[in-house]
């Protein structure tokens, strides 16, 4: 996914559209603060999504990390790879570190987050 | 002597060969008539050892580890005293040793009598009124203190289901909290590291069940506005749970109870002197107000005319809380301890353990400043200085130095509200050799990190192995032959 | 009493401190709460305090004893208490820092390892309280998992560890227990079938059961997993030795009480907790897990890991609030079963089964049948007339405790005898037992 194009959170998730799927992950940001990923616990498949509600949980060695859903929907697909290679968050956050597709039920939702520029603003605020 | 020799690493089943054994039961046939589906279709792998090997094995073993008996070992929240040797043989006498918990009483009144004293003497040093000897470690007293209160409010017909939690806390206390179906309420703690009075006002409410708080709390330090604290809860009918895994910063010196404590836990393996075992067993009374007696756990220990005796049936117990009463043979440790001491030693353990915690603090503040600035109690929370900082020295890196010089490290990166926190505590059994040794090794430490940072990022050095992975450990798990 | 410095030293120290005295020391305590009186005795000396102890151990009163019921005398040998008497074990605590703790670590591997290989399950924990916390965490763990609320359980388990179960489920009232009715002495299979439903957490069963016969686990387990519910059994490790192992038998979780590895009774403790799972369940299991990985140099080495669960990190959101293990009863356990090995272990299994069938032969021989025709292992249930008192009565003039009744169980096991038998008793010993029942279920008093 290009980076350019993803609608991003807060809490450093980002989401991007294609068609009507849209594929959740969580920034370079995120991943870099995080540490080596040792495990992620995957959302189930079918579970309805939240906006804003706790969708998963990333672990580091010494931290456990929850991962919000951007926009309400449902989980239609789960990145299994990240079971054997969780270390794919840390290696390619925007491409195979991919976490989850969602069917959204509301796409108006994706208005409220931020673009790739916004974000980039405001993580230079979070960092110190 | 090269390091096969010294560190024998070898797992028992890599030193296994057939045919050998360490020891033998009576021979009897193999001849059963347990129908074959019933049975075990495949051994299990263990290892093949003659009792000398085995020997040869653990003692090696047993030599990879700090201890409080060969080393300074100044944990911070954990007190590591000492293990006085006279509980080992107390505790192990054959009359204790032998009784079976389902014995009938009139077998185990030795052992009945030693827990109704103990429960006597444990109320009066905190001031309490009834106590539960049988949560085995400080997490399961808490979960038994947080039942207990649920009970109170069921009884009481209150619905109440938050509990507040300072975020200076153990991790025990919230993740007690939701294992006892509350919903944990934390509160940020003031510039102080004190409770702030006015954001515990905000937050209680007709929902608020319990404060948990932690005393001396994690940062070492006494909350001084206790009354006003508890006068606040007790006004909201909310009840006041104090994790009494500090105590060893009180003993002798104050009486919890005096405050208006409902619920307390003290961890007999850290102010009453039983040993850790490598990580357990351990043993956590809670001690609670009149008020709450009815709910503690069953079995209940009662004197009687013509002996103790165990009954079962309280019809507001919160129930059964471990199969087999306790760890009872860490209570005889606990309770040998207890009667070697009277109001006067009780004193000079507080009184000693604070000395040598704000003796380490004064001497280390202008290296590693303390998070307070003023005196602790029992342990003090400091951090590597901002020169060290800038070298890149992290508290992990003067941690694995100190373990080169012969000293455990103290409890690092806990509390979490403090950055690159250290937590030190000495405990009242240190002499003020091993304790001027340490700090001048840690002054040592700084220098080092100054001026050959790279000594500390590496280190340990001479230990049986160097820093692990522990990403590899986590990713790819290998828990098992 | 066990300070180690002098009242100079302390005076030094506060003179670095910068403070006359201790009291300044303590200011930030309210001063009405500073030195209350506590109506406590002096302190003793070690002799006085051992002779008091020597004279309260004297009170107990050890009796020839058949008494089971989930724990059991057991011979522990020498060199398992010289070696967990050792201070650098002893005297440590839990291996935070990994590279000076590398020998408690190591013991914990050969722990896990030596679990997992006699329950037959992928992994091990490194210990939990006790059997009946280890079986409460499987529970919670399977409703965590599933994500349902009822939990179904043999009637014939023990009964205390289902009170501990349902105390661990105190704070969630939405939970159901619904017990298995036995039949002939095991779990009855068909009333069991009919109560799984799609609500179903989890199915609990004993192997041994209470009363000491043995289950069909394979089609516990069977029946379970044809209506995708989470099984756990829990299953005494000597007896491990010879019977089928949850394992095999295909359980999600299997857990046990350790005590039976040569701990003493100690009238309750420490035991030990073992914890196994499957594979698939790794990161629902409570406590502390030991991980073998490479130092830097890509030398071997061991290190607790996983820890992301636990509550030091996840807080209000771990799985449970453990932060112990039974450290020094695993390094006890895993000493055992090393100077066992499988062969011991095996013939340790024997002897004690060999004992039992002994003894209920010559209690048939004595006119008292097995209360059930079932095969058991080192532990079985019989009836008499006025168990509780003919227990008392055996105990009081002959020094013999026969064991426990099942009464807890319910009306129906009222007069039921439950007696075990291990490598500490001999024939001539189990002759005494049995001609004292004889005598006394006899005796005219027993008649009314």
């Amino acid at each position: 996914m290009n980076k350019e194009n993803l609608k991003y959170t807060k809490t450093h998730e980002w989401i991007g559209i294609e068609g009507d799927v849209a594929y959740i992950g969580v920034s370079d940001f995120a991943q870099s603060q995080m540490g080596d990923i040792v495990f992620v616990d995957l959302p189930k498949v079918g579970a309805k999504a939240e906006k804003e509600k706790q969708i998963c949980v990333v672990e580091s060695v010494k931290s456990a990390f929850d991962i919000y859903s951007p926009v309400n929907g449902e989980v239609i697909e789960v990145n299994s790879a990240l079971s054997d290679n969780p270390a794919l968050i840390n290696q390619e956050p925007y491409g195979n570190g991919w976490i989850c597709k969602m069917k959204i039920s509301d796409k108006s939702q994706l208005d409220s987050l931020m673009d790739f520029k916004t974000y980039e603003e405001f993580v230079k605020t979070q960092a110190h | 002597m090269n390091d096969i020799q010294k560190f024998d690493t070898r797992l028992s089943v890599e030193k296994s060969k057939d045919g050998k054994r360490g020891v033998h039961f009576k021979r009897t046939i193999d001849d059963h008539s347990i129908d074959s589906k019933y049975l075990r279709k495949t051994e299990p792998k263990l290892p093949q050892m003659s009792e000398f090997d085995a020997v040869r094995h653990f003692t090696k073993l047993s030599k990879m580890n700090f201890s409080v008996d060969t080393h300074f070992y100044p944990l911070g929240s954990c007190t590591m005293k000492y293990n006085p040797k006279i509980n080992e043989e107390t505790s192990s006498m054959t009359g204790f040793a032998s009784v079976h918990p389902l014995a009938l009483t009139e077998c185990a009144q030795g052992t009945l009598e030693i827990i109704y004293d103990m429960k006597t003497r444990l109320c009066e040093l905190c001031g309490m009124d009834d106590a539960t000897l049988w949560p085995v470690a400080g997490a399961h007293g808490e979960f038994t203190g947080v039942l207990v209160a649920k009970k109170h409010f069921e009884v009481k017909g209150e619905l109440r289901d938050e509990i507040i939690v300072p975020d200076s806390a153990h991790g025990t206390n919230p993740a007690t909290v939701t294992m006892a179906g509350f919903k944990t309420i934390n509160i940020k703690s003031g510039a102080d590291g004190r409770i702030d009075l006015n954001v515990l006002k905000q937050n209680l409410n007709s929902k608020t069940a319990v404060l948990m708080l932690t005393l001396p709390n994690t940062l070492g330090i006494f909350e001084t506005h206790i009354e006003d604290i508890i006068k606040l809860c007790h006004d909201n009918g909310t009840l006041v749970y104090m994790d009494g895994a500090n105590m060893n910063a009180l003993i002798g010196l104050v009486k919890p109870g005096d405050f208006g404590v409902d619920i307390m836990h003290l961890n007999l393996h850290k102010t009453f002197s039983t040993p850790h075992g490598g990580g357990g067993p351990g043993s956590g009374a809670i001690l609670v107000k009149k008020h709450l007696s009815d709910y503690l756990p069953v079995p209940i220990v009662v004197k009687k005319e013509g002996g103790f005796s165990v009954e079962e049936n309280r019809p507001n117990t919160i129930g059964r809380i471990k199969a087999f009463f306790t760890n009872t043979a860490v209570l005889l440790r606990a309770y040998t301890y207890m009667i070697m001491h009277g109001p006067k030693e009780f004193k000079e353990i507080s009184e000693n353990a604070i000395i040598n915690a704000n003796y380490i603090k004064s001497k280390l503040n202008k290296y590693y400043p303390a998070y307070a600035n003023e005196f602790c109690m029992h342990e003090c929370v400091l951090t590597p200085s901002k020169e060290l900082e800038e070298k890149g020295i992290k508290t992990l890196d003067i941690a694995k130095r100190l373990l080169d010089y012969g000293f455990h490290a103290p409890t690092v990166y806990f509390p979490l509200i403090v950055h690159e926190a250290i937590m030190i505590e000495p405990t009242e059994t240190e002499n003020k050799d091993t304790i001027d040794a340490f700090i001048e090794t840690m002054i040592k430490i700084y220098e080092e990190g100054i001026n050959n940072p790279e000594t500390l990022k590496n280190a340990p050095h001479t230990m049986p192995v160097k820093r692990l992975d522990e990403v590899k450990a986590a990713r790819e798990p290998n828990l098992r032959w | 009493m066990f300070i180690s410095n002098t009242e100079e030293e302390k005076k030094e120290m506060l003179k670095m401190i910068g403070v006359k005295s201790f009291e300044e020391l303590v200011k930030q305590v309210p001063s009405k709460f500073l030195n209350p009186k506590f109506n406590l005795p002096d302190g003793l000396n070690e002799i006085e305090a051992y002779k008091k102890m020597k004279d309260l151990s004297e009170k107990n009163n050890a009796l020839l004893s058949f008494v089971g019921g989930g724990v059991y005398e057991r011979y522990t040998p020498a060199v398992v208490k010289h070696i967990t008497q050792r201070t650098e074990f002893l005297t440590a605590y839990t291996p935070y820092q990994a590279e000076a703790s590398q020998g408690i670590l190591q013991t914990i591997y050969e722990y896990q390892s030596l679990m997992s290989e006699l329950y037959g399950m992928d992994y091990s924990n490194a210990s939990m309280y006790d059997g009946s916390t280890a079986l409460a965490e499987a529970v919670k763990a399977c409703v965590r998992i599933s994500g349902k609320t009822k939990i179904i359980y043999s009637s014939i388990i023990n009964p205390k560890y289902m009170d501990v179960v349902k105390t661990y489920f105190a704070g969630n009232k939405e939970y159901e227990f619904v017990s298995v009715p036995h039949k002939n002495g095991s779990v009855d299979l068909d009333k069991f079938n009919q109560l799984l439903d799609d609500k179903t957490a989890c199915a609990v069963v004993s192997n041994p059961n209470y009363l000491g016969f043995i289950e069909d686990i394979e089609e516990f387990n069977k029946i379970a997993k044809s209506k995708n519910v989470l099984t756990v059994c829990m299953a005494d490790p000597v007896s491990l030795a010879i019977l089928k192992t949850p394992g095999e038998a295909g359980f999600d979780f299997a857990v046990g009480e350790g005590q039976s590895l040569g701990l003493p009774l100690s009238y309750g403790g420490p035991y030990l907790g073992i914890f196994t799972c499957k594979k698939q369940h790794l990161r629902q299991m409570p406590g502390r897990i030991c991980g073998m990985t490479v130092d830097k140099d890509g030398k071997r080495g061991f290190t607790l890991t996983l820890q992301a669960r636990e509550q030091h990190i996840r807080r209000e959101k771990a799985p449970s609030n453990i932060c112990s293990n039974q450290a020094l009863c695993a390094l006890s356990v895993t000493i055992y079963l090393t100077l066992l090995g499988k062969e011991g272990l095996k013939e340790l299994a024997l002897l004690n089964h060999n004992l039992a069938v002994y003894a209920s032969k010559k209690l048939f021989e004595a006119g008292i049948k097995t209360k059930y025709d079932k095969p058991f292992f080192n532990e079985f249930a019989f009836d008499v007339e006025n168990a509780e008192s003919l227990r008392k009565n055996i105990a009081c003039s002959k020094k013999i405790d026969i064991g426990i009744t099942a009464s807890e169980l319910g009306e129906e096991f009222k007069n039921t005898v439950i007696s075990a038998f291990t490598e500490t008793k001999n024939e001539k010993e189990i002759d005494l037992y049995v001609s004292a029942i004889k005598e006394y279920s006899k005796s005219p008093a027993m008649k009314k």
